[in-house]
């Protein structure tokens, strides 16, 4: 036992008993720090809650614990003793458990197989299931999560977002779990549930099991949280207690950061009116969303995720239609059906995440940019190889993109790299509108750099763009105004000099009174 | 450290990299070992099969095996472009027996080659049905191309239940005449690789098939009509079937209700030996082609040989767990 010994030695020696320790744990995603060491530590019987802004660490943070990511370096102690946490099983079996933002859940299994299907109940033949104690069990657990409403025997896909929401967190809770992780649990449950869930929060501390809470509502963490610790680009700022804090000060914590990109200076001088939205709406995504974008002008749309600045984005692009409302683009109503309308008429959409649905990886660099350019490249319904050729070359040249072989695989390139293919797929479309949706995400700064004097020279060349970022500064930076939304609304509009990260997170999290509109 | 062995990339030892560099362009849209296997493996069947049989290389023996070849290789050129989009074609047996019995009772009535564009026509149009049912109302081509395949062979058996024999004194020329030393259903097969080679490199609906099976959703919002490409593909795999059912019956003299059945796999695996990966990301004319060579041979040494048919089945499939097996270690 000399290692346990040591571990205790430690722990003393650092004057705490904390059931959690994570120390130095520090992860770097293509480039992007995502966490540098951190030291985190919680302990039993306490509501631990973790804020901070899109992309501060928080997740990457509670997935290494739970095994998910593997830390680049780090230690984690529980109890005293380090662990390693390779992967998710691992986890599990030192009683982490984590309920997700998006409930896993086999959707058409029924709630009792979703809740207890790692521990079926079985009769004296083994692989026999005992369905009445199977369903028995369920319902307890459901009672002691204070849910009883939920029919054990219906399929989960049958099963409102909330009360699968709960059904997630029972599932946690059947094994009985050390540590419990909640990440944006509130997200989907109506005032009535969240007062149940605050309810078996506190039943959870006091069957000492530690609780760290993931959310961005500030509210939610006063009202729960023993602690608070706050994450910023990757770094630990602080942890405070709730009762001598304000949410003033704890905004101030998550965003005041130094900006270290340097934003290039651009006269702004906006033109004619490329784009103007009356009124939109998405039935369960966003509502009544007005606003324009001019010729020369960056326009930022700044909310958390789940805001609904994404949908926008895809009604405007045709990969979504909205339910009503108008879209014109250079004065011109359209309706486009597909993304292929959209980019007949001008708009182009670099949408969020290039490996899921901007990139075709097994492909060249020259097949995806060609992709979205057939037109430009083909004569009668065959591709001109020379024409296919030195349009893109010129453009891999104007962007840099190393290598600059244009028969390279995609999937061999780096992230940086990626991003400027699937830039230079939209540049070639020569589009009036281009939206850029997480721009930088994954990229390393240099190449963060070269976009944003690529996103500047398009503006002053007379291109409008549409700006969707959860980083602040990129926001601020870049942007000649930017729209705030919150929950499906337009919580806000600021001109470029009004901007400041404080009032923009608080318009995004609904904190203060609604900010003033245009 | 010696860094020149210990790195290594896609697999390969990197000393050998500049050598695969040269030989095999990562341009071509490649650049893998694998992705050239089926070269050696038919260098190797090439040296089996000579050293193995003096009639191997006999005249009269690769003429046999190239009008052997012939009917898998068109179904195999359609299956590929289906499973370049990431799905799969179960019918192409069922279409190629309505081919046959199409082009083989027509002939009587409206003469060979109309007799022929009705197989065609027909074939197309099951692989419409196909298409449709895959892209616009997304089922799983596993499905409904199996029950196209019931339905397609119950037509079949509809139209006639007995063998059909066509009275047409020219019904035989196309699967028995040469053009040089070479039969012309061959060149037919030559002829439609080599379209698809160019279908596939060298148009734009080409490359989104290629690009639709490795990211169908960054296709659409790329601005492609996914939906009518993968339309094309199912409609291309049922006019190859019905062309391949019009050629096997001209070469057997008869068309059976029941040919064609279980197609479908010497196709799935001429393409994969081929390289083809299903589910899409790999494969493309070229190798099928060598695919179908490859599996064209294995047959017809073990026909040399004299082995007995089921022997047969359980060689190709083993040589078919082994071509997955070494796609799958690599993926």
């Amino acid at each position: 036992m000399p290692f346990e010994l040591k571990g205790n030695m430690e722990l003393n020696r650092m004057g705490a008993t904390e059931y959690l320790m994570m120390r130095g744990i520090s992860k770097n995603y293509d480039g992007t720090q995502a966490l540098r060491k951190v030291d985190f530590s919680a302990s039993s019987g306490e509501v631990h809650a973790i804020v901070g802004e899109n992309g501060a660490g928080k997740s990457t943070l509670v997935k290494i614990l739970t095994g998910a990511v593997q830390a680049d370096a780090g230690q984690i102690l529980l109890n005293g003793k380090p662990r390693e946490i390779n992967n998710p099983l691992i986890g599990q079996r030192l009683g982490i458990r984590m309920v997700h933002q998006h409930v896993s859940l086999v959707p058409h299994l029924t709630v009792t197989e979703n809740i207890v299907i790692g521990d079926m109940p079985t009769r004296k033949l083994k692989w026999w299931i005992s369905w009445p104690e199977a369903h028995r069990r369920t319902q307890e657990i459901l009672e002691e999560v204070g849910f009883r409403r939920i029919n054990v025997r219906s399929s989960v896909s049958r099963l409102s977002a909330s009360q699968q929401q709960i059904v997630g967190i029972a599932k946690a809770i059947a094994v009985k779990p050390q540590i419990l992780i909640m990440d944006e649990p509130s997200a989907v449950l109506s005032q009535e549930e969240l007062k149940h869930l605050f309810a078996l929060i506190r039943k959870l501390k006091e069957k000492s099991v530690l609780i760290l809470y993931i959310s961005h509502r500030l509210d939610e963490v006063f009202e729960i949280a023993d602690r608070v610790t706050v994450l910023k680009d990757g770094i630990l700022v602080g942890t405070v207690n709730p009762q001598e804090t304000d949410k003033r000060s704890l905004i101030k914590m998550m965003v005041g950061r130094t900006l270290d990109e340097v934003f290039p200076d651009r006269a702004f001088g906006a033109g004619a009116e490329v784009l103007s939205l009356k009124g939109l709406s998405l039935e369960g995504s966003f509502e009544n969303i007005s606003f324009s974008v001019a010729q020369g002008e960056v326009v930022g749309l700044y909310g958390l995720i789940g805001s609904g600045r994404t949908e926008v984005a895809r009604c405007i692009f045709g990969a979504e239609q909205p339910t009503s409302g108008e879209i014109r683009l250079s004065g011109q109503t359209i309706r486009p059906g597909s993304p292929r309308d959209a980019l007949k008429a001008g708009i182009a959409m670099l949408t969020e995440d290039r490996i899921r649905d901007g990139l075709v990886l097994f492909l060249s660099i020259r097949d995806n940019v060609s992709l979205a350019n057939f037109e430009l490249m083909s004569r009668w319904g065959i591709l001109r190889r020379s024409r296919q050729n030195s349009l893109i070359q010129s453009k891999a040249q104007e962007l840099n993109i190393r290598p600059p072989n244009i028969d390279r695989l995609v999937r061999t390139l780096s992230g940086g790299n990626q991003q400027k293919v699937v830039l230079a797929k939209w540049l070639l479309a020569r589009s009036k509108l281009l939206i850029l949706d997480e721009p930088t995400r994954g990229v390393d700064v240099a190449t963060k750099q070269e976009i944003y004097n690529l996103i500047n020279g398009l503006a002053i060349g007379g291109m409008g763009i549409l700006l969707i970022s959860s980083e602040m500064p990129e926001i601020l930076g870049m942007s000649d105004r930017v729209l705030v939304m919150r929950e499906g609304q337009m919580a806000g509009e600021f001109l470029r000099q009004q901007a400041t990260e404080q009032n923009l997170l608080a318009c995004a999290a609904g904190i203060t009174e609604k900010s003033r509109g245009e | 450290m010696p860094t020149d062995i210990s790195t290594k990339e896609n697999g390969a030892p990197a000393h050998f990299a500049h050598l695969r560099e040269k030989w095999f362009p990562s341009g071509s849209g490649h650049g893998r070992w694998l992705d050239y296997a089926f070269i050696g493996a038919f260098v190797v069947a090439i040296g089996i099969g000579t050293l193995a049989t003096e009639v191997f290389f006999t005249e009269a023996n690769i003429k046999n095996l190239s009008r052997q070849i012939v009917s898998n290789g068109l179904i195999s050129l359609g299956m590929l472009i289906v499973i370049l989009t990431g799905g799969v074609d179960l019918s192409v047996g069922s279409i190629v027996a309505l081919g046959g019995v199409l082009s083989a009772g027509m002939s009587d009535k409206v003469g060979i080659i109309p007799a022929i564009v009705i197989a065609l026509f027909f074939g197309g149009v099951a692989g419409l049905v196909n298409g449709v049912f895959v892209a616009r109302f997304k089922l799983q081509p596993f499905i409904v191309t199996l029950a196209t395949m019931g339905i397609v062979r119950g037509f079949v058996f509809v139209y006639t239940e007995t063998p059909l024999v066509s009275r047409h004194p020219d019904f035989r020329f196309l699967g028995a005449s040469s053009l040089g030393p070479l039969p012309v259903t061959m060149i037919i097969m030559l002829v439609c690789f080599a379209l698809i080679w160019i279908f596939l490199n060298r148009t734009p609906p080409g490359r989104a098939t290629v690009a639709i099976g490795g990211n169908k959703e960054a296709v659409w919002l790329a601005g492609i009509n996914v939906q009518r490409t993968i339309i094309l593909a199912y409609v291309l795999s049922g006019v190859f079937s019905g062309l391949a059912g019009a050629i096997l019956v001209s070469r057997l003299g008869i068309a059976q209700p029941s040919l064609g059945i279980a197609y479908e796999l010497d196709a799935i695996a001429a393409c994969v030996i081929g390289g083809a990966i299903l589910g899409g990301g790999g494969g493309g004319a070229i190798g099928t082609f060598f695919g179908v060579l490859i599996l064209g041979m294995i047959n017809n040494l073990l026909n040399l040989h004299g082995v007995q048919s089921y022997y047969q089945e359980i060689i190709k499939g083993a040589v078919i767990l082994f071509a997955v097996l070494a796609r799958g270690r690599e993926r």
